[in-house]
């Protein structure tokens, strides 16, 4: 009888941690999907990485220049 | 070209961090959203300054022990560096907060901290530029420099851990890690403190080259 109850307990246990899993799962969270699906994303990516592109072509500009000046003193 | 690998290192890992950082997956939280993805060029901002300060403090240590100006100057120039890359984390979270904690400075001990230590290191270079001897300039500043660590590694490392606070991983709130738990962050986040952190050091070599340029030309 005692050993029977404990089983009954571990099922009780298994099905609220089971409802509690499910709760926890409902709100949903708002994300940029749309954004991501019309594929407009990927315009913002191409930006920045045209933005730091220009910024590491520029500090390879200011190197070279550096370079320049070092060898000729 | 066999010197310059790691500034080609630097930019490849922040375009990585560009391109996998907008279109990678992030985990859905809710009040955060979308903003999750500034771990990725805010909280690098951070790292980066504090392996910049930690260099900067090595030279000072050396400077100390060899009394070369150069080391001097090294300590000097990731100093500014990574004061830069603070102030630049400072901007981007007090954005941040504006529109996850709806305002752009909250009594925060992380932020409060911050500024307490910025501060400490303005002191720094106003301590440099108010020594003219050299040789004086670069011992004071040196030891001025292992106190202003301490108290970076204290004020942003450790008192924010020990009281309430809004970040992650301070105040008993989780960390980084129990917000990332299928790691899928962990490979953007990584290399982007390494590409950041190698563009710092890039900018702080362009700057100790030109000093030493105009101390051969005024020598």
């Amino acid at each position: 009888m005692l050993k029977m109850s404990k089983y009954w307990l571990g099922f009780c246990a298994m099905l609220f941690s089971g409802m509690l899993a499910a709760q926890s799962k409902m709100p949903e969270v708002e994300m940029a999907d749309v954004m991501r699906a019309n594929g407009k994303i990927y315009v913002v990516v191409a930006v920045v990485c045209v933005l730091f592109i220009g910024i590491a072509l520029y500090l390879i500009s200011i190197d070279r220049k550096l370079s320049k000046l070092e060898k000729e003193s | 070209m066999k010197k310059h690998w790691w500034k080609a290192l630097g930019i490849v890992l922040v375009i990585y961090t560009i391109v996998f950082g907008f279109i990678g997956e992030v985990p859905r939280l809710p009040i955060l959203n979308e903003t999750i993805r500034n771990l990725y060029f805010h909280v690098t901002m951070w790292f980066a300054m504090v392996i910049l300060m930690t260099a900067s403090l090595v030279y000072s240590i050396n400077y100390l022990r060899n009394g070369n100006l150069t080391t001097d100057l090294k300590a000097k120039e990731l100093a500014i560096t990574g004061f830069f890359m603070a102030s630049l984390g400072l901007v981007t979270g007090s954005v941040w907060a504006k529109f996850t904690w709806g305002t752009f400075w909250t009594n925060d001990p992380k932020l409060n901290g911050t500024a307490v230590t910025m501060l400490i290191y303005l002191a720094y270079f106003v301590l440099r530029g108010s020594v003219d001897d050299p040789q004086k300039k670069g011992r004071l500043s040196a030891v001025y420099n292992i106190f202003a660590y301490v108290m970076m590694i204290v004020f942003i490392g450790i008192l924010p851990r020990l009281t309430d606070s809004l970040h992650p991983g301070n105040g008993g709130n989780p960390g980084f890690g129990g917000y990332d738990l299928d790691g899928t962050m962990r490979i953007v986040f990584y290399p982007a403190v390494i590409g950041w952190t190698l563009i710092g050091i890039w900018i702080t070599n362009l700057k100790i080259r030109y000093q030493k340029l105009l101390w051969k030309k005024n020598a």
